[in-house]
C-alpha cells in the first residue's frame, strides 16, 4: 500500500517537476510547480510527518506560489514564450546534471545501507509515538534547536527589511 | 471484515455525501436570504415569483445556470480557463472533511438503532455496539485530526489559486485587476487571521478541532470570553477572506464590472459562487468551534441551564453558524466598501501588529500564572 502510494507520488512529481521547466507559458509553469509542491506535500503526510506536509501546502502553495503568481501576471506572456528555453548556461547543467546521475547511480546501487538506521540521531527515533508531530516539532524547535531556530528568524527578518528598504525610492 | 469496512469505508463514505448535499442546499438557500435580507434593509421584496416568498428561487436559478451557454473568451487561456473554478470550488468543500457539527457520539443511537435494520448484514448485537461505540463511525464529523487547524488554514489558502488564475486566464482587464487586488488581499489579511488562529490555540493546546471544543466544555467557557481580541479579528479578517462586504474589492461591481469572475458564464460562474458562498459557511463554522464552543450550549456545564439540553448539539452548532452568516449579510447591507489602500493599511498597521500583541500578552499570561 505504501510502496504503491509512493511511486503514484513519485511519478507525479518527477512528471509535474519536468513540466515546469518545459512549458512555455510561465503561468502554466508555475501551475506545474504548484502541482509539483503538492505531491511533495504527498510524501510529507505518507512519512507520518503531517505537520511538515500541511505547513508545505500553507507557506508554499498558498504563500509563496501566490506571490510568484502575482509578478507573473504583470509579466507579458507572449514575450517570454517567444524566448529559447534552454540558456547559455548548458554546457554547466551538463555537467552538474552527470555528477548528479552518478550520485543517484550509487544510492541504487548501495541501496539501504547508505541509509542505516545507526546515523540517525537516536534522539529522533526514541520520540514518544504518543505525542503528536506538531508538540515533537514545535519541542525540539524551542530547546535543543533554539539557536539555530532564532539564527534563521533573524535571517529572515534582515532580509524582509533590506526588501522594503531596496524597494522604497524614499523612506 | 464487514465490521472495518463499516467503520472506516461506508459510514464515512454516507457522511461525506450527506455532508455535501447538505452543504450543496444550505448554499442555494444562503443566496436566497442573502437576496431577502438585502431587500427588506432596503425596502424592497425581493424574490416573490417562484414559490411562496421566492421560496424555490435558487432551484431555478441552478436550473438557469445549467442550462445558460458556457463562453470561453476567444484569447483565454482554454485549459487554466477551465479547471480554475474547479480549484477554487474543491478546497471550500474539503475543509468541512475536519469540522465537526456534534461531539464524538453524536451518531452513537443512531448507528445502533439502524443497523439492525439491515438483516443481509447478519451483525450481532455485540458488533453493532462495538461499530457504535468506535468515534470513527459515530463522531459528528467526516474525521479528526491532531492538525486539523493547520489543515484548514492551507486548504484554504489553496483556493486563492483559483481566483488569481481565473482571473489571470480570462485574459482581460477586470478580471486581472481583480485577481491581483484579491491575491494582494488574501495574503495579507491570511497573516493576521493566522495569529488571531495562534491565540486561541495556545488557550486550548490542541490542533484537533474537536479536542478544542471539548477544552471550552473542561474549562466550562467559551472561548470568545478568554481571548475576546482575537475574536474580533478572526471575524474580520474571515469576512476580508471570504471577499465579503466591506472587504469585497476583488469583485466589486462598481469599480470592476464583476471581478475575477468578469468573463465567467454559466455552469463555471456558478462554481466560483458556490465557493464563495461555502467559503463563508466554512469561516463561520470554523468560527464557532475556536470562539463560540462548537456543538456546546451557551456556558457548558453551569446546571443553571441544564434546561437547555435537550436541543441536541447539531442545533446549537448550525444555529451558532447560522448567527454569523446572518451578520455577514446584514454587514453587506449596511457598510460601504473600503478603498483598496485603506484596506492595506488596516491589514499590514492595524490587524497585523494588535494579532501579534495577542500571541505575546496571551502567552505571557498563560506562562506566568498557568
Amino acid at each position: 500500500m505504501e510502496a504503491t502510494l509512493f511511486y503514484i507520488l513519485a511519478t507525479m512529481l518527477v512528471v509535474f517537476a519536468i513540466l515546469t521547466v518545459t512549458a512555455a507559458n510561465p503561468v502554466r509553469s508555475a501551475v506545474f510547480l504548484i502541482s509539483a509542491l503538492l505531491s511533495m506535500a504527498g510524501f510529507f503526510f505518507l512519512l507520518e510527518a503531517e505537520f511538515v506536509g500541511a505547513v508545505q501546502i500553507l507557506v508554499y502553495v498558498g504563500g509563496i506560489m501566490v506571490l510568484f503568481l502575482f509578478v507573473i501576471m504583470l509579466v507579458s506572456v507572449r514575450e517570454v514564450e517567444g524566448q529559447r528555453r534552454a540558456n547559455r548556461q548548458w554546457k554547466t547543467a551538463l555537467v552538474l546534471g552527470i555528477v548528479l546521475s552518478f550520485e543517484l547511480v550509487f544510492f541504487v546501487v548501495q541501496g539501504a545501507e547508505v541509509f542505516s538506521a545507526d546515523t540517525i540521531d537516536q534522539q529522533f527515533l526514541n520520540l514518544d509515538s504518543q505525542t503528536g508531530n506538531t508538540e515533537t516539532v514545535g519541542g525540539l524547535l524551542y530547546s535543543t534547536y533554539l539557536l539555530p531556530f532564532e539564527i534563521a528568524s533573524v535571517l529572515l527578518l534582515v532580509a524582509m527589511i533590506a526588501a522594503v528598504v531596496l524597494t522604497q525610492k524614499r523612506l | 471484515m464487514i465490521e472495518i469496512l463499516l467503520i472506516y469505508a461506508i459510514i464515512p463514505l454516507i457522511k461525506i455525501a450527506v455532508i455535501v448535499l447538505f452543504l450543496s442546499g444550505a448554499i442555494a438557500y444562503l443566496t436566497l436570504l442573502e437576496r431577502k435580507l438585502i431587500a427588506h434593509i432596503q425596502v424592497r421584496l425581493g424574490p416573490m415569483r417562484v414559490g411562496w416568498h421566492g421560496l424555490l428561487q435558487p432551484i431555478a436559478d441552478g436550473l438557469k445556470f445549467l442550462l445558460k451557454e458556457d463562453i470561453v473568451p476567444a484569447k483565454a487561456d482554454a485549459l487554466i480557463f477551465t479547471i480554475a473554478p474547479a480549484i477554487s470550488l474543491l478546497p471550500a468543500f474539503l475543509v468541512f472533511a475536519v469540522v465537526p457539527f456534534g461531539p464524538p457520539d453524536m451518531l452513537k443511537d443512531f448507528l445502533s438503532w439502524i443497523l439492525g435494520w439491515f438483516p443481509f448484514l447478519n451483525l450481532d448485537p455485540e458488533t453493532i455496539a462495538r461499530i457504535a461505540e468506535n468515534s470513527i463511525a459515530s463522531g459528528g464529523y467526516v474525521t479528526d485530526i491532531n492538525i486539523a487547524v493547520l489543515f484548514v488554514l492551507s486548504v484554504s489558502s489553496v483556493g486563492i489559486l483559483g481566483i488569481i488564475l481565473g482571473g489571470w486566464a480570462s485574459n482581460s482587464k477586470f478580471p486581472l485587476l481583480g485577481a491581483l487586488r484579491s491575491s494582494a488581499q488574501m495574503v495579507s489579511y491570511e497573516v493576521a487571521l493566522g495569529f488571531a488562529i495562534i491565540g486561541v490555540l495556545l488557550v486550548a493546546g490542541s490542533l484537533s478541532l474537536v479536542e478544542i471544543v471539548q477544552n471550552q466544555q473542561q474549562e466550562q467557557i467559551w472561548y470568545v470570553f478568554v481571548q475576546p481580541v482575537a475574536f474580533v479579528l478572526f471575524f474580520i479578517c474571515g469576512l476580508a477572506e471570504t471577499n465579503r462586504l466591506p472587504f469585497d474589492l476583488p469583485e466589486a461591481e462598481t469599480e470592476l464590472v464583476g471581478g475575477f469572475h468578469t468573463e465567467y458564464s454559466g455552469f463555471r460562474f456558478s462554481l466560483f459562487f458556490l465557493a464563495e458562498y461555502a467559503n463563508m459557511i466554512a469561516v463561520s463554522a470554523i468560527g464557532v468551534i475556536l470562539f463560540l464552543g462548537g456543538w456546546l450550549r451557551p456556558f457548558p456545564n453551569s446546571d443553571w441551564l441544564s434546561f437547555l439540553d435537550f436541543i441536541p448539539g447539531v442545533l446549537w452548532f448550525l444555529g451558532k453558524v447560522f448567527m454569523f452568516l446572518y451578520i455577514f449579510i446584514w454587514l453587506r447591507g449596511t457598510l460601504p466598501r473600503f478603498r483598496f489602500d485603506q484596506l492595506m493599511q488596516y491589514g499590514w498597521k492595524i490587524f497585523l501588529p494588535v494579532a501579534l500583541g495577542n500571541v505575546v500578552v496571551t502567552a505571557a499570561v498563560l506562562l506566568a500564572f498557568l
